[in-house]
Order: C-alpha cells, then sequence, then structure tokens
C-alpha cells in the first residue's frame, strides 16, 4: 500500500548520503523514524535491523513474511525479529512493494550466479562484513548477518513457484519510512550488484534521514 | 534401492535430531503417514560460518520451491546437497518454524509432566537443542527448509499453505556434495492449522549415492548449478575431502 509521510526534511535530526557501493550502520531509539530515499531510483537498499539490547534478536524475514501473510513488504508491514518482537513498522512507501526474498548478493553467490571469475567484484556481503569489522565494539561478525530486506527492490513470485528478478517499482525520489518500535541498529548497504537490474545496471546514491518522533 | 541402505530409523513427529554426513551420502526422507513436515538446516562442519543460505538457493534457481533437480546451496557459494529425487513436488524454504507462543495459540500446550515425549515441541526450541550440541546458538539460526510443506503465493503476494500436498508414502532423496551437519526436527509447519497438533512420523534411511555424472540431473539443471559444483569441486581439489576418511 502507498502511503506518502508528513514529516519534512527540515525538519530531520540527521541526513546522511550513503553514496553507492558503500554502508551505513547506526542505532535508532525507539520512536524516532528512519526515511530511506531512493535518490537517483531503481536503486536497492539491502537493509538488516537487531534489537539493540541483544543483537542476537534481529530482523528474521521469514517469520515477519508469515506472520504478515504475505511476501512482499510495504506500509503497515511490522518488521519481526526472531523472538518474535516488533523492531520497526513501515509508516509511509512511495513503492508499494519491497522484496524480502533475495537476500544480499555476496562475491560467491556471484560466482554461482554470473560467472566463476566475478569473484572478486564488490557486493554487499563485502560492506556487510567491513561495517562489522569497523564497528567491532557492538560485538557482531558473519553469524549476524542474515536474510535482509531488499528495500526498491521488485522480486516477483509466481503460482507455480517461480521467483523472478523484474525492473524495480522505483523511481528517483522514491522512499520508504519506518518507524522504531524499540531501540534497534540499521545496516544499510547500498547495493554494489552490476549484473542484474536490481540497481538497473547502474548503483547510485541512497539518503538516510531520521526524526525524533513520539515515544508510545 | 532399499536393501542398499546402510542406517534406517524413524523419528517420530514433534521430535528433533542431527548428524554429520560425508559428501556421497544419500539420505532418503519418507513420509510414512502423509502430512509429515521435516525442518532442516545445514552447516559445514569445518567451519560453521559456513550455512545453508536460503535466499541464495532460491535466487540462484529463480524458484521459490524445492523439488527434484534444486540444489541446496551454501552462503560460500558451494552445494550442501542436490534434490535428485522427490515424490512430493514442493518443499518451503521461507516460513521458518513453529513457536512456543505460536503452538500454545494454536493447539493447547501439553506440558512435559503430563504427556511427556508426547509434549507440543516446537521447530525453533528443537533447533537451538540439535544447534546447541555443536556450540551454535540462536545467532546460527537461518531460514530453514520445511521438508514435505507446500506454500504457494498469489499474485498479490499472499501465501497459502496447501495442507493436502503431504501424501504417505512420499520421499525426497538429498545426496551429499560435501561433508555437512544436518540439523532435523519433526515439528509441524507454523502454518499447519490442522484442528490437533500433528504427529508425523518420517523415515529416515541413509545409503552410499552414486558418483556424480557428467550428465547429472540436478548439475546440468541450470548453468548456475554446474558453477554451484565447480565450486565445491575446487574446496575437494584443495584438500577438504570429505568421504568419510
Amino acid at each position: 500500500m502507498k502511503q506518502t509521510s508528513d514529516l519534512v526534511p527540515g525538519e530531520a535530526v540527521f541526513r546522511y548520503t550513503i553514496r553507492a557501493g558503500d554502508y551505513w550502520i547506526d542505532t535508532l531509539r525507539r520512536g524516532q523514524r528512519v526515511r530511506i530515499v531512493d535518490l537517483e531510483g531503481n536503486q536497492a537498499a539491502d537493509t538488516l535491523f537487531f534489537n539493540a539490547s541483544d543483537v542476537a534478536d534481529r530482523y528474521s524475514a521469514v517469520d515477519t513474511i508469515r506472520e504478515q501473510g504475505n511476501v512482499y513488504l510495504s506500509c503497515g508491514s511490522k518488521l519481526l525479529s526472531t523472538a518474535g518482537n516488533v523492531l520497526a513498522e513501515i509508516v509511509a512507501d512511495t513503492v508499494g512493494r519491497h522484496d524480502t526474498l533475495g537476500g544480499a548478493c555476496a562475491s560467491e553467490s556471484n560466482t554461482v550466479r554470473y560467472d566463476l571469475e566475478k569473484r572478486t567484484m564488490h557486493s554487499c556481503r563485502d560492506s556487510y562484513l567491513l561495517a562489522l569489522a569497523q564497528h567491532d565494539a557492538l560485538g557482531m561478525g558473519k553469524r549476524d548477518l542474515s536474510h535482509n530486506i531488499n528495500f526498491f527492490m521488485n522480486v516477483p513470485v509466481t503460482p507455480d513457484g517461480g521467483l523472478t528478478f523484474a525492473d524495480g517499482l522505483s523511481g528517483p525520489g522514491q522512499y520508504v519510512e519506518m518507524r522504531a518500535a524499540m531501540d534497534i541498529i540499521v545496516l544499510i548497504s547500498n547495493c554494489p550488484q552490476l549484473n542484474n537490474p536490481c540497481n538497473a545496471y547502474n548503483p547510485t546514491p541512497l539518503e538516510v534521514l531520521i526524526w525524533d518522533g513520539d515515544v508510545r | 534401492m532399499e536393501s542398499s541402505f546402510f542406517y534406517e530409523t524413524v523419528i517420530e513427529g514433534g521430535k528433533h535430531w542431527s548428524l554429520n554426513v560425508s559428501g556421497g551420502t544419500l539420505l532418503r526422507l519418507t513420509d510414512m503417514d502423509g502430512g509429515a513436515n521435516v525442518g532442516m538446516l545445514f552447516y559445514n562442519p569445518r567451519n560453521t560460518l559456513e550455512r545453508y543460505n536460503a535466499p541464495d538457493t532460491l535466487k540462484c534457481q529463480h524458484t521459490f520451491k524445492l523439488t527434484k533437480g534444486h540444489c541446496l546451496y551454501s552462503d560460500m557459494g558451494r552445494i550442501f546437497c542436490s534434490v535428485v529425487e522427490d515424490t512430493n513436488g514442493w518443499h518451503d524454504t521461507v516460513c521458518g518454524n513453529s513457536t512456543k507462543r505460536s503452538i500454545a495459540e494454536r493447539w493447547a500446550e501439553k506440558s512435559y509432566q503430563v504427556y511427556r515425549n508426547d509434549w507440543t515441541q516446537n521447530g525453533y526450541d528443537a533447533f537451538l537443542v540439535e544447534a546447541g550440541k555443536y556450540g551454535l546458538g540462536r545467532r546460527d539460526l537461518a531460514a530453514n527448509v520445511n521438508w514435505f510443506s507446500k506454500v504457494s503465493v498469489a499474485d498479490d503476494g499472499r501465501m497459502v499453505f496447501d495442507s493436502a500436498n503431504g501424501k504417505a508414502g512420499a520421499f525426497v532423496d538429498l545426496r551429499f556434495e560435501m561433508e555437512t551437519l544436518v540439523l532435523m526436527h519433526t515439528c509441524p509447519h507454523p502454518l499447519n492449522a490442522a484442528a490437533e497438533y500433528p504427529r508425523k512420523p518420517v523415515n529416515i534411511a541413509l545409503s552410499r549415492a552414486q558418483p556424480v555424472a557428467a550428465d547429472d540431473f540436478c548439475k546440468n539443471s541450470r548453468p548456475e548449478n554446474l558453477r554451484g559444483f565447480a565450486n565445491t569441486d575446487l574446496y575437494r581439489l584443495c584438500g577438504c575431502r570429505s568421504e568419510g576418511a
């Protein structure tokens, strides 16, 4: 379901541009809102969430889609943790559908999907691993990198059980916005994939904006 | 085929088990009564950070379901096992597990004191117990396979559990392509809405697989799988043999 937001960028307490192929990691307090903007269009934002007080309690794609009874994420989707807690809720979405089946790209899966000689291409998992290494005070590593959300990506499932990678429904300036339901760590890889249409073969910047909100 | 099994056992419904299998092992799961569910996770026992990756498995093969011809991938681009036979036709890998809470909400919880080993075990706790035996915990669980359970998706994304999918006698054969730690449980699928907690037994039979031929069905079912086999072969060529030696 598409839904615009009333929040004004000029009132954001934080604004940051994630360059193509880069990552962003930060902690959101309960009640804060975070908006991810697809600045130039068709750019996948591979995103993970963690309960800030217990990082083993993290975003769970399978629990989220099963409990909402739908494989696609949009406004109203409650992003559940492995323990069944609500980490965040999507409160605005100008695109209407986001993927959480396809996971993140990695050097190794690129060798399988495209060519054995593509093992040295940059990938989301490289960005994730670098993020956790450069923030090792968080105590996280590879075991914490699980099944993420691909904001702005369109991965339709067919009734006979096929999975297709379609052109994105997103475009320049489209955004998705979440309200943190507890204190959460957010980790975003601005997807560097060059081999499929998830970034329209052209990785571009994303912008992150944060607003202080009501603590309900 | 049956005579060649070197080990056979039955795991009753609502239970869990784990085992290490070498490359070249064939594991047959049989849904004895119909309606069984087998939750399963895979790890490389030499480095358990290498584990089953459902998203990679699905996107590498452009599939949402698992069936004959599919390979189950690790997050390192290698193949734990290939689905070499399947009379069921559709297995789920995106719905996760039942939990203590979901079981209690759907069916009255049966306490251990009263029901002993016929209590209402749940898939998530079952995996935690088996994972713990190998030094693994909550951070190591991932999206699992649910063998024999079919969940399809409508055009608008709605998920539909097919309660008529599981037929008595249906089986699936997994050929292991490298040494693998297998965690499994027989707890109900999380979308199973049966009136009673389904307690469905599964037969497990182990044998030696035939060597992978050049024209192997799984290896050749997609060009991606040829490359997956090449990655797994490279691992072996570098000395990580797993034929039980």
